[in-house]
């Protein structure tokens, strides 16, 4: 199954206002610490990075480990400065990627 | 002595309240925001799967049911309810089954697959904020009585009735949590100690572990008769789904 993600952008901001970024991922967070029915280790596989774009300039960056919980939740600020794209992209330690995209339309 | 405490029991009952009641202000305040709840992950992997046709007929949920907002409103609240056909008591899961086997041509989804969860979740979310309005009548009368029989029947190692704790000692502590009074109206519900969304049956089935006793299979008829018991005394208190509880 696809990662499953959603993202909180406000649609319009203006030029110079600071505004709150929010991002949830359905994903197991597994911490590579829990044996499975056999007694055996559970290979770790966490998100371990997670970037954001702002017009293509990276405004964002969270690296994580073993510690974040399963279905993790960002919340981050960053400062209007024109109309455009943010783009959300991350991985996870299988390899696996997953990515989001948010308009955001600045006024003044 | 049993038929006087079952009598007891039965004693009117003052106003049911809701599990989110007997949580601590961090978990009604995820419940609370929908951004941030983890439970509308599940909600809105469930809006994908409805309109996803699936099954020979190639239908989606959306083909017949169309705008689920509009037509799945309120529906959680009178389940379980018995199937016009063969199947007996069934509860949304085992409707959304029997929708798929007979509707759309498909394999039934297994029980607490992350599928099955997403679109009872899905489907019960459109009743949040009605009351459990399940109905008792001739056709389900059997099967009430006997989901009402298991309430009460004292099982497993510890000798233990579901009364005992969620009846008699709501409110009160078992080791660091609060007692609550067991109610289904926020399922399925992003439980914080499973990391992740479950249904009803996976949380009855852990109470079955809590007592010792042995467990039912999710989805089995005596899970699904208990469902119909504890609906039916949840009437009135609102559906919350997806619920978060620790």
């Amino acid at each position: 199954m696809s990662m499953l993600a959603r993202v909180q952008v406000p649609a319009q901001a203006r030029r110079g206002d600071v505004f709150p970024i929010r991002i949830a991922i359905q994903h197991p967070m597994e911490t590579g610490y829990r044996p499975d029915n056999f007694g055996r280790r559970i290979a770790r596989n966490v998100i371990n990075t997670l970037t954001c774009r702002y017009n293509g300039v990276e405004v964002f960056r969270a690296e994580m480990g073993s510690g974040v919980s399963a279905n993790p939740q960002l919340q981050f600020y960053v400062r209007a400065e024109s109309s455009g794209e943010l783009v959300f992209d991350w991985v996870d330690d299988s390899g696996q990627r997953g990515s989001e995209r948010a308009p955001i339309a600045v006024t003044g | 002595m049993l038929t006087l405490s079952v009598a007891a029991a039965e004693a009117p009952r003052p106003q049911p309240k809701s599990g989110i009641e007997y949580a601590g202000n961090d978990v009604r305040a995820l419940q609370a925001d929908d951004f941030g709840n983890p439970g509308m992950l599940w909600v809105v992997r469930g809006e994908k799967l409805w309109n996803a046709p699936a099954g020979r007929s190639e239908k989606s949920c959306a083909s017949c049911h169309r705008d689920a907002p509009a037509t799945m409103k309120g529906v959680a609240t009178r389940y379980p309810r018995m199937d016009a056909g063969e199947r007996g008591l069934l509860n949304l899961e085992g409707r959304i089954n029997q929708c798929r086997e007979q509707r759309q041509g498909t394999v039934a989804l297994s029980y607490e697959s992350e599928e099955l969860l997403a679109l009872t979740a899905y489907v019960a979310h459109q009743s949040r904020g009605i009351p459990v309005d399940v109905e008792v009548n001739e056709a389900n009368r059997k099967q009430y009585e006997r989901g009402r029989e298991t309430y009460y029947r004292r099982q497993g190692q510890m000798n233990l009735a579901c009364t005992h704790c969620h009846e008699r000692n709501a409110g009160r502590k078992l080791l660091a949590d609060t007692i609550s009074e067991g109610h289904g109206n926020a399922y399925p519900v992003y439980r914080l100690e499973w990391q992740s969304a479950g249904s009803l049956h996976r949380r009855l089935r852990a109470c079955y572990f809590g007592v010792r006793a042995e467990q039912p299979a999710a989805g089995a008829a005596e899970l699904v008769e208990l469902e119909l018991y504890l609906a039916s005394r949840a009437r009135g208190l609102r559906v919350e789904t997806p619920g978060v509880r620790r």
